[in-house]
């Protein structure tokens, strides 16, 4: 029974990726949506963090989001796979339940 | 009507916003449905429910009280996490002792308060159905 | 699959009812079911016929009451929290003995346990605030 969690603050500003990050289990999906984009990419601070993750988790970011803030797919940390709002929708439908990490 | 697990998780102080009340009245009112219903207070989410708020200096209503009445609505799974009470200084001790009457035991009052670590957290979140996050 | 999404967020200043709008739309264009669409706190303010944005921005509310007609949705405004902030239907303002009401056309204001129903009623609740 996965979990979907949804993320949508820079991890630069607020702690609810950390937060997120402490609490998502084995088999989860971390969705970044809004500002919470940024987080995906590479070399920043919390990249190591986002790595970790993806050890045991699948990280996603929405993709609209992180082109509106001048970031391309190019820079993101490897492993992260890009979805758009329908994407967004499968993601829903393919883990039982969401928790959004507002 | 089926019974689901319903989840509220709390990670914001109360004032400063108006998520930490309208939170709770939507817990109040989720009472009637008679579905299972857990609270979680995480992060910043744990000065909820910590003891001797006094707001007369912000001219706000002070709502803490209501915390204590969700025993009455068979709202009685408050879970703290510990982490977060640590991280900002602070014990159980520092909480408002919520109680409940187990009608199965004549009555007994009973701690609805329940400090759990991060990982018993991510557990009793990983359990539930419907999460609504304020 | 039968969806409740949350808003909890008004237009503007947050994208969170930009996002619920683009996620609605996609869940549809899916063929999926959208059972609800509860707005809450400061996401009464979705529900607002009285918003004159720039000529060349997007008119959220009007975005909304346009799917509505479109797909005969559901979208409920939380009566508590619209109260607060001085969002009223022609009926709960008349009862209030005002003067105005703002309700755009598409919306219905309802209690609570609207939002309830939806998360037992839906196979997904999903929730976008700030």
């Amino acid at each position: 029974m996965s979990m979907l969690h949804i993320v949508n603050k820079s991890p630069f500003e607020r702690n609810a990726m950390d937060s997120c990050l402490k609490h998502a289990r084995e088999g989860d999906a971390i969705l970044m949506i809004e500002d919470a984009a940024v987080g995906a990419v590479d070399g920043s601070t919390i990249a190591g963090d986002i790595k970790a993750a993806l050890a045991d988790k699948t990280v996603y970011v929405l993709g609209g989001d992180l082109a509106a803030r001048g970031m391309s797919e190019d820079r993101i940390i490897d492993g992260i796979k890009v979805v758009d709002y329908a994407g967004f929708v499968d993601l829903t439908v393919e883990n039982e339940k969401t928790q959004s990490w507002v | 009507m089926a019974t689901k697990k319903f989840m509220y998780v709390n990670r914001k102080a109360p004032y400063g916003t108006v998520y930490a009340l309208e939170s709770l009245e939507v817990v109040l009112i989720a009472a009637a449905f008679e579905q299972e219903v857990s609270l979680a207070f995480i992060d910043d989410g744990v000065y909820q429910i910590a003891k001797g708020q006094n707001t007369d200096g912000i001219g706000m209503k002070n709502f803490s009280s209501t915390y204590n009445a969700l025993g009455d609505y068979e709202v009685n799974k408050l879970y703290v996490e510990k982490e977060s009470l640590e991280e900002r200084g602070l014990t159980a001790d520092d909480l408002m002792p919520i109680m409940w009457e187990d009608e199965d035991e004549d009555w007994a009052e009973k701690p609805s308060v329940r400090i759990v670590s991060r990982a018993e957290m991510a557990d009793i979140l990983a359990e539930q159905e419907v999460t609504y996050s304020f | 699959m039968k969806f409740t999404v949350m808003v909890n967020e008004g237009p503007y200043q947050h994208q969170s009812a930009d996002t619920a709008l683009h996620f609605v739309r996609a869940a549809l264009e899916k063929g999926h079911e959208i059972f609800r669409v509860f707005f809450y706190h400061d996401g009464v303010n979705n529900g607002t016929r009285i918003a004159v944005p720039p000529k060349d921005d997007r008119l959220i509310q009007q975005e909304w009451s346009n799917l509505a007609k479109e797909h005969d949705l559901d979208l409920v405004i939380c009566i508590a929290a619209a109260q607060r902030r001085g969002l009223m239907d022609a009926a709960e303002s008349k009862r209030q003995g005002l003067d105005a009401d703002n309700i755009i056309e598409g919306f219905r204001i309802s209690g609570l346990g609207q939002l309830i129903e939806g998360g037992i009623q839906s196979d997904r609740t999903v929730v976008f605030g700030d």
